[in-house]
């Protein structure tokens, strides 16, 4: 029972009109006959499950019915972005640790999750957002 | 043009054509109407219904050379035209559904196929498969917060919007042609359903059925 905005739509809409589909920016490989078992593997089957900020694809099921990305908060499940297909975000773990400039803030690889972003890290990017 | 095949769906009037709430007895409920109905409800059937999809810069080219108005860009605009009986909605970036009269859709997806030529473009011929039920009165809205989360408070949602959502746990477009005017477009299957749902959901506003135009 929230509103998730659609970049498409360009409102807020009820959250019952959108479905999840997990991980953004997976990029299939250019040539699967080329690549390993485990590259293939990996692209198929192995999903970052973070804690923190996470980058989801959802579809706008009943609206407009296009795919488009959100940028989650996994503790909090705060959505902080959404944004179009092709676009980058604006948010990434990576510019949260930049923000926070604290050891304890651990990046994983790609900028993908991180660990122990302070709540007002994330604020102070929201705030930047708006 | 284009090489794809045309098939008009309604060829002639002898065939007889059933609307999706043939079998729902409108006839039935419009006989017990209220004396002072707070909300009126009516179906449009047997409008052409069509899908437009493509680039909107080549779709607008031929829908204002065809229909004469332009095509809704910005999300959620609807769009009439002079007499009000033809309309475009945007569903989506590349889509778009434009409704028109009774025996126009055939001629409609013809004039606009010969506009678009060979641009990427696809029309889906929709109208069997969708119905528009009007709702009108002072207490259309109340029925209309009952039913769809969506918010239609005129500040939100006025005249000349149209959204496709949630509406009584089914999907419908909902759409405000004018300020007096609510317009569902319910699809075939659900809309024996979402009649049903309205004649319940408007009891309390004493909700009348018409059946005549």
């Amino acid at each position: 029972m929230f509103h998730i905005y659609c970049p498409y739509c360009e409102e807020h809409r009820e959250e019952e009109e959108f479905h999840p589909k997990g991980q953004a920016h997976i990029a299939r490989p250019a040539d699967p006959d080329a690549c390993s078992d485990a590259e293939w593997g990996d692209y198929l089957f192995f999903r970052d499950n973070p804690r923190g900020i996470h980058h989801e694809l959802w579809v706008h099921a009943v609206g407009c019915r296009k795919f488009f990305n959100i940028t989650r908060h996994t503790v909090t499940y705060e959505i902080l972005e959404t944004y179009r297909m092709g676009e980058q975000p604006t948010i990434t773990a990576e510019s949260l640790a930049r923000e926070e400039k604290a050891d304890k803030v651990q990046v994983a690889d790609g900028g993908q999750q991180t660990v122990g972003a302070s709540d007002a890290a994330l604020a102070s990017m929201k705030g930047a957002q708006a | 043009m284009s090489d794809v095949r045309l098939f008009d769906s309604r060829p002639t009037a002898e065939v007889e054509a059933e609307s999706p709430l043939v079998l729902s007895q409108l006839d039935e409920r419009a006989r017990r109407a209220p004396a002072s109905p707070g909300v009126t409800l009516r179906e449009r059937a047997f409008l052409g219904h069509l899908i437009l999809r493509g680039g909107a810069i080549v779709l607008d080219e031929a829908v204002r050379q065809v229909l004469g108005v332009s095509l809704p860009a910005r999300p959620g605009a609807l769009v009439l035209d002079e007499s009000g009986e033809r309309s475009i909605q945007w569903l989506s970036p590349d889509e778009w559904l434009v409704i028109v009269p009774d025996g126009e859709a055939f001629s409609l997806e013809q004039r606009l196929r010969d506009a678009l030529g060979d641009a990427h473009f696809a029309i889906v011929d929709v109208s069997g498969g969708q119905t528009v039920v009007e709702l009108s009165g002072p207490m259309a809205r109340e029925v209309l917060m009952k039913s769809t989360p969506y918010d239609v408070h005129p500040r939100h949602f006025p005249a000349g919007k149209g959204v496709t959502t949630t509406f009584a746990k089914a999907t419908a477009i909902l759409r405000r042609p004018d300020e007096g005017r609510w317009e569902l477009v319910l699809r075939r299957s659900f809309a024996d359903y979402c009649y049903r749902w309205l004649v319940d959901a408007g009891e309390e506003y004493g909700l009348a059925v018409s059946t005549g135009d």
